[in-house]
């Protein structure tokens, strides 16, 4: 039993048939050819998988894809744009260093997205305790800090956003 | 980054042909198969399938140790719950777990045996019933392994004192991000299958299968794409995967295994439960005259390929002493069977336990001999090189005493000790710990024959598998870029940036005119792959090698068309320069003359640039010394770690941003260990710890930010000055906490002897006043000696 489903992942329109019970991240790697999205645990802790659904950080691995029905959705492949640049969030990971085997990367890179436009002021305390929302196994993390905080101060330049340290605590 | 990447799933989910198959497991301990039915309907295979196929041995050639063989499908009996038993193909991951739960297996549960006392105990159940009689081991002893020194009994009986502790460790898993996966291709036209597997030696995982399935290594190759952490779980033969490329020449199809979580949790490999009783022969100076240990390690159910189930308690028993002067020894170290996940190498492998036990014998007999801690490490680390340790092994050029005195430096230990009688007053509880220890990493060939004797004849050659060496092939093409070809096979340690800064070097290039090509059977030399701390000491090695040669044969092209001597001709910016003078040549025409004006070629060279490498050194020992500060609220037994030092003697910082990494990521794994994470199963050997919400690997929240210095020591047993720094962190930071906790509750009179030291534990032990020790389960009996 399949049921008819229509998604937007990172601009493109998809139309779909999916089992009701398919998740939404089954739905973006094996309907879509979406595979920048990983699955670490398949159930909800691990953060591989997270994805922006109307701009929010979601586990793709716990919401069902008819549940996204009409929705937006921004996986990594949807984070820079289509030439040869990154995302300030990618490029803040490249240069600190920030992943090793890369399996969890994707997760990180959304999450730190959704969080900074949502939340450009953030201070490191409150970017930390975001950041524990997911598990990176090689890096240790300490990497994962520098970037997120080097990409908030580039996208806060671009913007033209208050630098955190001078944001209220 | 971009989502780009190409891991064994991510193949999966792109081929719309492949199969996806589930394994059906044995949901008891220990049992007799009684039958296993497939539903008509459904496309599936059991052992009897798999009559033909032969099962995976390993062994090592040692009067002590005893090879079992592991089925690929369980046939009449099974022996850990998660044991395979039969696989099951559909056209959809959800089709394929459907039809599995549709499989119906009976078993006859027997006796099953869950600790290594259990194991050890008179009238226990035997796992394996079917190693000969004859053989000297006590039952469920697959490993029995004893360096003494002569005089050690006479260093005890003469002894100022004697220190004793005994420390243990819980269970623990690798658990790699990314869980095991397998993608067989099969190809109709060739007869060959393409195997993507997450595997750290593609290599030795064709040898593996091709031995299982008899059939000639080339009608299989093996691919480890993009792999997401192995931490050496990934390097040990799945059964899964044989029976994978099995499944696919079976069905002439493309089949797939993307293992879950839980799965990866019941078989993807345990370790480290370990039981150390340590004693220490002191002078009243300090002096560690002798150590004598009994060391028994629970090896689970079977034996791990390549390097068989003597890893762990054989790497204990060589390398007990570490970077301490040790002149007596007497050890003795088991491996024992019992019904649960077999055991395989994770990072650090026994060591974050030895470690473990010497650290807290270091700080147990400081406090009893009233010295201060710090001195007594200094007084009995390695200080002259090279250094015979009492098992033989040659200690290289290192730093032991540096690093201890760097870490002390950073710790301020004055300022600390005020902060933490301060902290005292006001009824907090901070402490400080060390912890040293020799890394030995970059071992080829000689390490690993000396874990067998010889004895008798060699007539189970075939299994023998002795790893080592690493070879490489270095290929300069027309437009003058590199390629270098490696045995190895990296997986997130940047390794292939690593070994093209070598060959830059060597050839003046510049990185972006290498490639580096891994993990490939067909496009790569034989080698052993990436484990043990050992990749950019040894591919390292060869790679520099294989560059100088090739450097060479282009300053001897080069000397021929400048003038001048070979000697005289170096390599920089891309151009090979005539030393003194304004002549030279970009390297990209003499490449390209090679080739295509080969009638041109000096001596009649041959028309190509290519050059292969090969290392196989003895080994090396990285070294460091690791200082943890905690502060511990004995009311929930919960320890915050405040501050976290390295000290690191990784040799050459090839590239200093990938050591630091690799440093980091360790020491995380070593808190992980420390204080969070353990396999448990429960009195019916099934595992309840099988998902992340019961085994919990730290958050970003957890981890305090690790200061790192380097000392860098140039030691003459590694070619490029690198030493190896895969599993430093893991290996020194639970010693370092554990001594930290025990500082911190000295008041309460409790020491930290078990890991991981959970909250509840550190309740229990502050509430009962006594140590924190390893909980014994209810029926076991005490370990004999």
């Amino acid at each position: 039993m399949t049921t008819p489903l229509r998604l937007y992942v990172n601009g493109d329109r998809y139309d779909l048939d999916v089992e009701p019970r398919r998740t939404l991240a089954d739905a973006l790697r094996d309907d879509c050819g979406l595979t920048g999205t990983h699955l670490g645990c398949e159930h909800g802790v691990c953060g591989a998988c997270t994805v922006l659904v109307d701009g929010q950080p979601v586990r793709a691995c716990l919401m069902f894809a008819v549940q996204a029905e009409g929705s937006s959705v921004r996986t990594v492949e949807g984070l820079a744009p289509d030439d040869d640049t990154l995302h300030p969030v990618q490029q803040a990971f490249w240069d600190n260093h920030g992943l090793q085997c890369g399996f969890c990367t994707p997760g990180f890179l959304t999450l730190i997205t959704g969080y900074l436009e949502e939340n450009p002021t953030a201070n490191e305390e409150e970017l930390r305790d975001v950041l524990s929302s997911n598990l990176c196994r090689c890096t240790g993390y300490q990497n994962i800090i520098k970037a997120a905080l080097a990409a908030q101060r580039t996208m806060n330049a671009e913007s033209g956003a208050e630098p955190a340290e001078q944001a209220p605590a | 980054m971009r989502g780009w990447g190409n891991y064994v799933a991510d193949i999966a989910s792109h081929n719309d042909q492949v199969l996806h198959a589930r394994f059906v497991r044995s949901s008891v301990a220990s049992g007799r198969i009684v039958s296993v039915a497939i539903p008509p309907d459904v496309t599936g295979f059991t052992a009897a399938d798999l009559v033909e196929v032969e099962p995976i041995r390993a062994v090592l050639h040692r009067p002590d140790f005893v090879e079992v063989a592991t089925p690929i499908l369980a046939g009449d009996r099974v022996r850990f719950v998660g044991e395979p038993i039969a696989v099951v193909v559909a056209a959809t991951e959800a089709e394929a777990e459907d039809a599995a739960e549709r499989v119906a297996v009976e078993i006859e549960q027997l006796p099953a045996v869950l600790s290594a006392s259990a194991a050890l105990a008179y009238d226990a159940p035997i796992v394996h019933d079917d190693v000969p009689e004859d053989h000297p081991n006590a039952p469920n002893v697959v490993v029995d392994g004893r360096i003494t020194t002569p005089n050690a009994d006479a260093a005890f009986a003469a002894a100022h004192r004697t220190v004793s502790v005994r420390v243990s460790s819980g269970r623990q898993s690798a658990m790699p991000l990314e869980a095991r996966a397998a993608h067989a291709a099969f190809e109709r036209s060739s007869g060959r299958t393409t195997l993507h597997a997450t595997s750290q030696m593609p290599h030795v995982t064709r040898t593996g299968i091709a031995d299982c399935l008899g059939i000639p290594e080339d009608d299989l190759r093996v691919v480890a794409p993009d792999v997401g952490g192995g931490f050496g779980a990934k390097m040990t033969l799945a059964r899964e995967d044989v029976a994978i490329v099995w499944v696919a020449r079976r069905l002439r199809r493309d089949v797939a295994w993307i293992e879950t979580r839980e799965e990866n949790f019941l078989a993807g490999w345990h370790s480290r439960e370990q039981v150390y009783d340590v004693d220490g022969a002191f002078t009243a100076d300090g002096e560690l005259v002798a150590l004598r240990a009994d060391i028994v390690c629970d090896l689970g159910a079977y034996c791990c390929y390549p390097v068989t189930w003597g890893v762990e308690p054989l790497m204990a028993l060589a390398e007990l002493s570490g970077p301490y002067k040790v002149p007596e020894y007497d050890v003795r170290s088991r491996g024992v069977t019992t019904n649960k996940c077999p055991i395989a190498p994770y990072r650090g492998v026994s060591r974050p336990i030895q470690v473990l036990a010497l650290e807290r014998l270091m700080d147990v007999a400081a406090e009893e001999l009233g010295i201060d801690r710090v001195a007594i490490r200094d007084l009995n680390l390695v200080s002259e090189f090279p250094h015979r340790s009492p098992t033989g092994l040659v200690l290289d050029e290192a730093s032991h005493r540096e690093t201890l005195a760097i870490a002390a430096g950073m710790a301020d230990l004055d300022d600390f000790a005020a902060r933490q009688a301060v902290a005292r007053s006001q009824g907090r509880y901070l402490g400080i710990g060390f912890s040293c220890f020799a890394e030995r990493t970059g071992y080829g060939t000689p390490a690993m024959v000396a874990r067998s004797r010889p004895f008798g004849h060699a007539e189970a050659r075939k299994a023998l598998i002795t790893p080592g060496f690493e070879r490489v092939v270095v290929a300069m093409d027309p437009s003058g870029c590199v390629t270098l070809r490696i045995g190895a096979s990296p997986h997130g340690q940047g390794l292939k940036t690593s070994l093209a800064q070598v060959v830059c070097d060597e050839l003046g290039l510049s990185p972006d005119q290498v490639r580096v090509i891994a993990s490939d059977t067909d496009a790569t030399p034989y080698g052993w792959g990436s484990f043990a701390s050992r990749a950019m000491v040894i591919a390292g090695g060869a790679s520099m090698l294989a560059a100088q040669d090739l450097a060479e044969r282009l300053r001897g092209l080069a000397a021929d068309r400048l003038g001048g001597l070979p000697g005289d001709i170096e390599l920089t910016d891309g151009r090979a320069r005539l030393r003194g003078t304004e002549s030279s040549v970009p390297i990209a025409v003499l490449a390209r003359d090679t080739y295509h004006s080969s009638h041109l070629n000096p001596d009649k060279g041959e028309p190509a640039l290519e050059s292969v490498g090969v290392y196989d050194p003895s080994g090396t020992f990285a070294n460091a010394c690791h200082v943890a500060e905690v502060e511990v609220d004995p009311l929930t037994g919960q320890v915050d770690i405040t501050r976290f030092l390295v000290a690191e003697d990784a040799g050459k910082l090839i590239n200093p941003a990938i050591v630091d990494g690799q440093i980091q990521g360790g020491v995380v794994q070593g808190i992980a260990n420390a204080l969070f994470e353990e396999l448990l199963y429960d009195e019916r050997g099934v595992l309840v710890t099988t998902s992340l919400m019961d085994f919990l690997p730290p958050t970003v929240a957890e981890v305090p930010d690790i200061e790192i210095a380097h000392v860098c020591t140039v030691s003459p047993a590694t070619l490029t000055g690198a030493k190896g720094v895969g599993e430093g962190g893991t290996i020194g930071a639970p010693a370092a906490i554990a001594n930290a906790i025990s500082d911190a509750l000295r008041p309460f009179g409790v020491g930290v002897f078990h890991l991981p030291a959970t909250p509840h534990r550190i309740r229990s032990a502050i509430r009962d006043g006594h140590d924190l020790r390893l909980d014994r389960h209810p029926s076991d009996s005490e370990i004999p000696a």
